[in-house]
């Protein structure tokens, strides 16, 4: 069994399945639902299949499988993991049933059908597959940029009021992104064929290669671009906002859960151990940019009206917070990072979740349409705070763990942009709490007054646009189901039916889990964070890597 | 200077070419002498016979290395594979000006050309199915002087080339049956515009002759490597860049290019599009490297600026567009400027991997450029095509597989992965950095980028955007532009998933003599 292709699998099923649902013909919208998210189980069996395959004392990267598939330009179709890809990959495996499930009545536009939906969605969880678990830097590229096809299609035709704009934005910016990459990409495999004789973008040869410290930050800066956009940091960010908020509620969740973390597993994978020098000289100026994200993402968080927007701008925080501990240098930290990855997918992914629930009972993505939901849905409520407070890494929930692990791995090796981090976190419990608190209690408001319902609909926000192709706006009739009563009688508010229960659950049973027990995905994951700090040349006791520390032993570094 | 000795001529290697100068040659005379009714199957077949005989002739002849017709032809890799790559690219150009069941009056050309535009007889043969069919023959005289020119190893040559294949191009622009003016004006500017370009490389050809006593471009190497490059001799090759520069729509000799592009019938700018620019190539990469080779300092700053302008122009004049066409052609002078930066990765000493590089560049954008224009053929609306922009809006709710195929030529011309164009892109990319000219890499990634907003909308229109009521309607295609698609798309996905077979043939048809 240990020969198994489990990843090639992973990859292979999810586009088979994509193609099986959009060959169905038209009006099999059901049919269509069940067998995607039959495959997305199978995707999940096969990553935990390969989980247990994996050995965490054994080899760096496991369960390869490699084929030459361009000889000419040194390129293999090779596929491996270590265990921060692992992790990645569970991830993955457990968002996609969920978020097929979430959008199982979702209503779809004006003449577009949930077949082709979950049909790109499916597409884009073998392109989520293959990006992490590819091993040629050229393969990685590949998947990289053909992501962003399946999500450009899942905005621009089933997102919001601006999906075009959406789709473009997101488009453009990583595109940009991908192609300076691209450059860097070429660059390195340049290098490969003067130090090795032949070209090649194999991650593990590529890693062993002495690179010029000149040459090192270009290539570094190239491959950096790409991934702080994708992340992303602060000042690159400005595109996700409006794909978060435009996108429908279950692509949201794969775009901020897995997507972007692509950016920060691409900092652990590739920037680091393929440029250790030029990362440890520009490692200030990256955690000054997360740093300075952290602040400021939090600050636009509360200014926010749209919670689509808000649980977006959350993301830009907590990716600060990833991209600290993976350029403080400490195992700790990274580990921490890695962590982080997991739970933010986990703990946002349920936040997105349980709004875009919200979202579909109300028709309306304004905090202002909303107040006393709580004593009208309570389970809907209830579901809301373990996302919040699992948003804003209360201890006993699982982000705690590993924003913990981020900050005192941090503080050893940089203590002044660990302290302002930290201020990051009060604010984290001012704008979710606040939400929380607006939309949840108080007095019944918005939509759930009759006469005011519904109340921002005169104002110029995008939510304002009747056609019924927001994500959230077509539910609005068919909950608000109280007879025509007096002006100031409250509406009812449906609570989580089974469907939605079903949703949430594995994610508030994760959320509590990895809270408490954390320990299996520490031990998955440290393995390959211990190899990566070796690789950069860190000291896993957190001392700051200084330039021209004995470790690096090359010139120029300052 | 002694007796005259009959020339050495290799017939076997000049089979391609023979066929296809033997067609046009039928074709003229059956044109003056077959009955009108049976003349349009009759011409198809020989121009079709004619091209896919010099397809199939250069694959037979593959491994040929030799200079023949008394020095002035030389029958190479580099030349074989461009003029496979020509004829088959004709061939299938062919096939789209053979298509019958789109135009009400069963064909995009014009019935009678000489018939002033706009007059009553006009009038009256706009509806007529009577169809001319000059178009074969000259696409054949087209197709031959594009496969001479990227054989030609002089530069005499290599101009009577260069004039064999633009006079039928400028005839083939005025002869669209719908918007005839457009169709003219086009016609007229591209003559008297090619006219001036040819006048420039035959200057330039003039200069370099005095400068070096030859017009043989390895005697001309020669020259140079022995008594170094002058003022003269780098004035002229100057001007014969400016002139091969023309023809390949670089920027800033592009001006051209979007009128022609707009005007043409759709077929013809599908194929002067794809088949053009890989001959103007061909010439370009044989000039550059087999006669200046030695002395690279003369056009490599020339080429590179020139790289850098044509890539800038392209992708920042394409995001104004608003006519389908018009953004193709701005498309193909940015593309134009990608694969300067190939011709630049010549490397120390011819070893750089620029030159197949290039020649995997040309067919992968000649098939994908042909299959794009093949798909505006498609799209009509009232008797002619719909090529403005805001025509296209939710074409994927009229017909999917026209909107899915557009998109999926576009995300090529895009240079996304697992598409010809990514291939082809990465291939000239690593060229010019082996070469040491990342910065040229870096501004043609900012220009893919920017290249990528027109490609991109034109897909948001497509997909994201409602239908207007009284939109154009999605043409059903004939065999023959059925086949061109099919073709085309099928070449653009496998170039793009398994480019090895060809790459290695490139790479082993890198060969250039003389």
């Amino acid at each position: 069994m240990s020969t198994f292709p489990w990843l090639l699998a992973m990859i292979v099923v999810p586009v088979v399945g994509s193609a099986v649902v959009a060959a169905l013909p038209r009006g099999r919208d059901h049919l269509a639902r069940q067998l995607a998210l039959g495959t997305s189980i199978v995707v999940l069996v096969l990553a935990v299949l390969a989980t247990v395959a994996f050995d965490t004392g054994g080899e760096r990267f496991q369960l390869t499988t490699s084929v030459a598939w361009i000889p000419d330009f040194g390129v293999s179709f090779a596929l491996g993991v270590d265990g921060i890809a692992l992790v990645m990959l569970l991830l993955i495996g457990v968002l996609v049933p969920v978020v097929l499930l979430a959008s199982w009545r979702d209503p779809m536009p004006a003449r577009r059908s949930m077949r082709t939906y979950v049909a790109w969605l499916l597409l884009l969880e073998a392109m989520m597959v293959g990006v992490f678990v590819a091993t040629d830097v050229f393969l990685f590229y590949v998947f990289f940029e053909a992501m962003l096809v399946p999500m450009y299609f899942l905005i621009g035709s089933f997102g919001g009021p601006r999906r075009q704009y959406a789709a473009m934005k997101f488009f453009l910016y990583s595109l940009f992104g991908g192609l300076v990459m691209l450059a860097a990409v070429i660059g390195l495999y340049v290098v490969s064929n003067s130090q090795l004789g032949e070209g090649t973008f194999a991650f593990d040869a590529l890693r062993q290669l002495d690179i010029d410290p000149g040459v090192q930050k270009l290539l570094f800066l190239g491959f950096f671009l790409a991934f702080a956009i994708k992340a992303p940091l602060v000042p690159f960010h400005t595109w996700l906002p409006d794909s978060g908020a435009e996108a429908p509620i279950g692509s949201a969740v794969l775009l901020v859960g897995v997507l972007d973390k692509v950016g920060t597993f691409g900092f652990l994978r590739y920037c680091l151990p393929l440029f250790p020098d030029a990362a440890r000289d520009l490692a200030p100026w990256v955690l000054v940019l997360a740093v300075v994200g952290i602040l400021y993402a939090a600050l636009l968080a509360m200014g926010q009206s749209d919670m689509k927007r808000l649980v977006s701008y959350t993301s830009i925080a907590h990716f600060g917070f990833i991209a600290l501990g993976i350029f403080a240098f400490t195992t700790e930290a990274a580990t921490g990072a890695v962590l982080y990855m997991v739970n933010h997918g986990i703990a946002t992914g349920l936040l997105f979740l349980i709004v875009g629930m919200l979202i579909a009972r109300g028709g309306s993505r304004q905090v202002r349409d909303y107040g006393g939901v709580a004593a009208k849905a309570p389970v809907l409520a209830g579901v809301f705070l373990i996302a919040a407070l699992a948003t804003l890494a209360l201890p006993g929930t699982n982000s705690f763990v590993s924003e913990f692990m981020v900050l005192i791995g941090s503080f050893p090796t940089r203590p002044v942009f660990t302290i302002l981090a930290t201020v990051g976190i009060v604010l984290a419990a001012l704008y979710i709490l606040l939400m929380y608190q607006r939309t949840m209690h108080g007095p019944p408001r918005g939509v759930l007054l009759e006469n005011d319902a519904p109340a921002s609909d005169a104002d110029p926000a995008p939510d304002a646009d009747p056609v019924p192709g927001g994500s959230g706006a077509g539910g609005a009739t068919a909950v608000l189901d109280a007879p025509a009563p007096a002006a100031t009688r409250t509406l009812r508010v449906r609570d989580l039916d089974r469907r939605e229960l079903a949703v949430v659950a594995p994610l508030v049973a994760l959320v509590l889990v990895l809270g408490f027990y954390p320990q299996p995905l520490i031990e998955l994951v440290t393995p390959a964070v211990e190899a990566t700090m070796s690789d950069v040349g860190a000291d896993p006791d957190g001392t700051t890597p200084s330039a021209g520390q004995p470790t690096a032993d090359r010139k120029g570094n300052d | 200077m002694g007796a005259i000795e009959a020339p050495d001529l290799s017939l076997a290697a000049l089979t391609p070419l023979l066929f296809v100068f033997g067609a046009a040659a039928v074709g003229v005379l059956v044109e003056a002498f077959a009955p009108r009714d049976s003349r349009h199957p009759v011409q198809v077949v020989i121009a079709l016979v004619g091209m896919v005989g010099a397809f199939v002739s250069t694959l037979l002849l593959a491994g040929t290395r030799e200079v023949t017709a008394a020095g002035a032809l030389a029958v190479d890799g580099a030349a074989l594979f461009l003029q496979a790559t020509i004829a088959g690219l004709g061939a299938l150009s062919v096939l789209l000006f053979a298509e019958r069941s789109l135009d009400p009056a069963r064909s995009a050309f014009v019935a009678s050309a000489a018939v002033p535009a706009g007059s009553a007889r006009d009038a009256e043969l706009a509806t007529s199915e009577h169809v001319q069919t000059e178009i074969y023959p000259l696409a054949s005289f087209a197709v031959a002087g594009m496969m001479l020119f990227t054989a030609a190893n002089d530069l005499l040559v290599m101009f009577i080339a260069l004039e064999v294949l633009s006079l039928p191009l400028y005839l083939m622009a005025g002869m669209a049956r719908r918007r005839r003016l457009l169709s003219q004006e086009a016609a007229v500017k591209y003559f008297l515009l090619g006219a001036f370009a040819s006048a420039f490389f035959l200057y330039g050809l003039a200069l370099v002759y005095g400068a070096t006593g030859s017009v043989r471009l390895s005697e001309i190497r020669e020259a140079v490597s022995v008594s170094g490059t002058g003022g003269l001799l780098v004035l002229g090759l100057g001007l014969l860049i400016v002139g091969l520069m023309f023809k390949a729509s670089v920027a800033p000799f592009h001006t051209w290019t979007p009128d022609v592009y707009q005007g043409a019938p759709t077929a013809v700018t599908a194929f002067m599009g794809a088949a053009t620019k890989v001959a103007a190539f061909g010439a370009i990469l044989r000039l550059l490297y087999v006669a200046f080779g030695t002395a690279d300092w003369t056009w490599r700053p020339l080429v590179y600026g020139l790289a850098i302008v044509s890539m800038l122009v392209g992708a920042v004049l394409g995001l104004t567009q608003t006519d389908v066409k018009r953004m193709l052609a701005y498309s193909s002078i940015a593309h134009a400027g990608f694969l300067l930066t190939g011709v630049i990765g010549l490397g120390p000493g011819g070893t750089g991997s620029g030159l197949s590089a290039t020649m995997f560049y040309l067919l992968a954008y000649g098939l994908t450029t042909l299959g794009a224009f093949a798909v505006v053929t498609l799209v009509r609306e009232g008797d002619g095509e719909a090529t403005h922009l805001s025509q296209w809006a939710g074409l994927a709710q009229r017909s999917p597989l026209t909107a899915a195929l557009m998109t999926f030529f576009l995300l090529a011309l895009a240079g996304i992965p697992l598409t010809s164009g990514f291939t082809g892109k990465f291939a000239v990319f690593r060229a010019a950095i082996e070469d040491g000219a990342w910065p040229l890499v870096v501004v043609a990634v900012l220009a893919s980028a920017i290249a990528a907003f027109f490609y991109l909308r034109l897909v948001v229109l497509m997909y994201f955007s409602d239908a207007a009521p009284d939109g154009p309607t999605v043409g059903v295609a004939g065999l023959p532009t059925t086949t061109v698609l099919a073709v085309t798309a099928a070449a653009t996905l496998v170039l793009g998933v398994v480019p090895g077979a060809v790459l290695d043939i490139a790479e082993s048809a890198a060969v250039l003599v003389g």
